[in-house]
């Protein structure tokens, strides 16, 4: 095992720091060490987008950052998405188009979705399309994601009420719950 | 992954003294798009990995009329493309940096990593080689510039020398009646490697009607991104027409020397060099009349 390294980050509004190993990539990171699982790992290489998560303001594929790159840095995943009493209106509009099926791709989706509607709320279908090109799914054929995506836009610029969250975030970083171990959540 | 050292030093000193190593096996990160990729798919072992981003030489990005454009290496692509000056000024470049991946790797992915990779189809190769851009690199020696044409070597293979990191890619200022444009050919729309890819540059005369001199250069069809010089020596001096166009698309096909493999035969390549170069020097005479 390589020598531990203490990474200092914000996630989804808190403060999360960690200890990781150099060679392990911001996406082992969330899930093994943060207890962070929404955040899915698909190809783990860079194709499929299933780990999307925004650093500093941009969506990349968290399988290929080093969790030591994450330095500093100010993540949100899939878990920061939601307000505390309620769901996203991209989440909302996933179930309303029935957007998913086996769901693995679904969080990278939604995360990306989110990078594009808060910078482009007009965002057209070729402009979604184009934006949602590195996030592979295998189940829908991408036309219901698509208008989800459609459709989150209109519920977003129609009511600030949905989907402007005031402050406080969701996803809990720093742990899992307690008392519980990684594996309790993935066993969950 | 295997174990590795990470070190990210904050001055180019350091990084050079990192990267040498005193016999370690060092490697530059930049984006990582590739590197880490690589080293999970253990195409090489490493001892200890160089993050270059807190570089400041390294994160310079500058683009005027009058100086031409400097891109550090580890300047995000969606940094280049998201550019007003940049758009404008190097529509091929923008080309290129706006098709590699997704929206997910051009937030990480560098046009100075892109050029390291030194793969065959490294999109934005042939965009910078048409546009004669240079490699500032530095090293235990000190500093030294490189053309991107003579850069690549062979296919994961480069001019570096142990020590070396490159700094940044110089563009010169572009000239009056000047245009460039970026092709590539993939079975899908997006985040694919290229079967093919074209660069292609005009240089224009005052009356907008002849070509003083142009470039092409091809990519996926050689050990290295290439020139097609028969083809560029073939369009100097003549008029920009549509016949002058396809001679060119024509002649270019001598330079490709492609492989048959996963993504295209040999066949297949040498017809996407002529459609791809006739296309590209068609976009670049529209810009360099400033009808685009």
């Amino acid at each position: 095992m390589g020598e531990r390294v203490h990474v200092r980050t914000n996630i989804n509004g808190d403060a999360a720091d960690f200890l990781c190993e150099p060679r392990q990539s911001l996406l082992e990171a969330l899930r093994d060490i943060l207890g962070l699982t929404g955040t899915k790992e698909g190809c783990n290489d860079g194709n499929c987008g299933a780990c999307t998560v925004i650093m500093d303001g941009r969506i990349l594929d968290s399988c290929c950052v080093l969790a030591v790159e994450a330095e500093g840095k100010t993540i949100t995943t899939i878990e920061g998405i939601a307000p505390l009493d309620g769901l996203h209106p991209i989440q909302q509009a996933f179930l309303e188009e029935a957007a998913l099926q086996c769901g693995i791709c679904t969080p990278g989706f939604i995360v990306a979705a989110k990078a594009l509607l808060d910078r482009e709320p007009d965002a057209d279908e070729a402009r979604i399309r184009h934006w949602l090109a590195g996030n592979l799914c295998r189940c829908t054929g991408y036309d219901k994601i698509v208008r989800a995506v459609l459709k989150a836009g209109e519920m977003m610029k129609q009511g600030p009420a949905i989907g402007q969250r005031a402050g406080v975030l969701g996803g809990k970083a720093g742990g899992t719950e307690a008392g519980k171990s990684v594996e309790d959540v993935y066993m969950a | 992954m295997q174990d590795f050292e990470y070190v990210a030093p904050t001055t180019l000193a350091e990084a050079i003294r990192l990267m040498n190593g005193n016999g370690l096996r060092t490697k530059a990160l930049a984006g990582g798009t590739d590197v880490l990729v690589q080293m999970r798919g253990r195409r090489f072992a490493i001892d200890r990995l160089v993050d270059v981003k807190n570089i400041p030489e390294l994160n310079e990005l500058s683009c005027t009329e009058s100086d031409g454009l400097t891109v550090g290496a580890a300047v995000p692509c969606c940094n280049i493309y998201e550019d007003v000056i940049i758009q404008r000024l190097y529509p091929g470049l923008v080309d290129a940096a706006s098709l590699i991946g997704g929206i997910q790797i051009q937030s990480r992915a560098t046009i100075g990593g892109n050029l390291c990779n030194s793969a065959p189809s490294g999109d934005t190769i042939p965009a910078l080689m048409v546009q004669d851009a240079t490699c500032e690199i530095a090293g235990p020696n000190g500093r030294r510039t490189v053309p991107v044409v003579l850069f690549c070597t062979g296919p994961g293979q480069n001019v570096l020398q142990r020590g070396e990191i490159l700094v940044a890619l110089r563009l010169a200022a572009p000239k009056a009646n000047y245009g460039s444009h970026f092709l590539r050919f993939i079975p899908r729309n997006e985040m694919d490697i290229a079967v093919v890819n074209v660069g292609a540059s005009v240089l224009l005369d005052h009356a907008k009607r002849r070509i003083v001199s142009a470039k092409i250069a091809l990519g996926s069809v050689a050990p290295t991104p290439v020139l097609a010089r028969k083809a560029m020596d073939f369009l100097a001096g003549k008029e920009a027409t549509e016949a002058t166009i396809e001679e060119a698309a024509e002649a270019a096909k001598s330079a490709a020397r492609p492989i048959d493999d996963m993504r295209g035969t040999i066949k297949h390549r040498v017809h996407l060099v002529g459609v791809l170069t006739k296309r590209a020097l068609q976009g670049a005479i529209l810009r360099a009349r400033g009808e685009e």
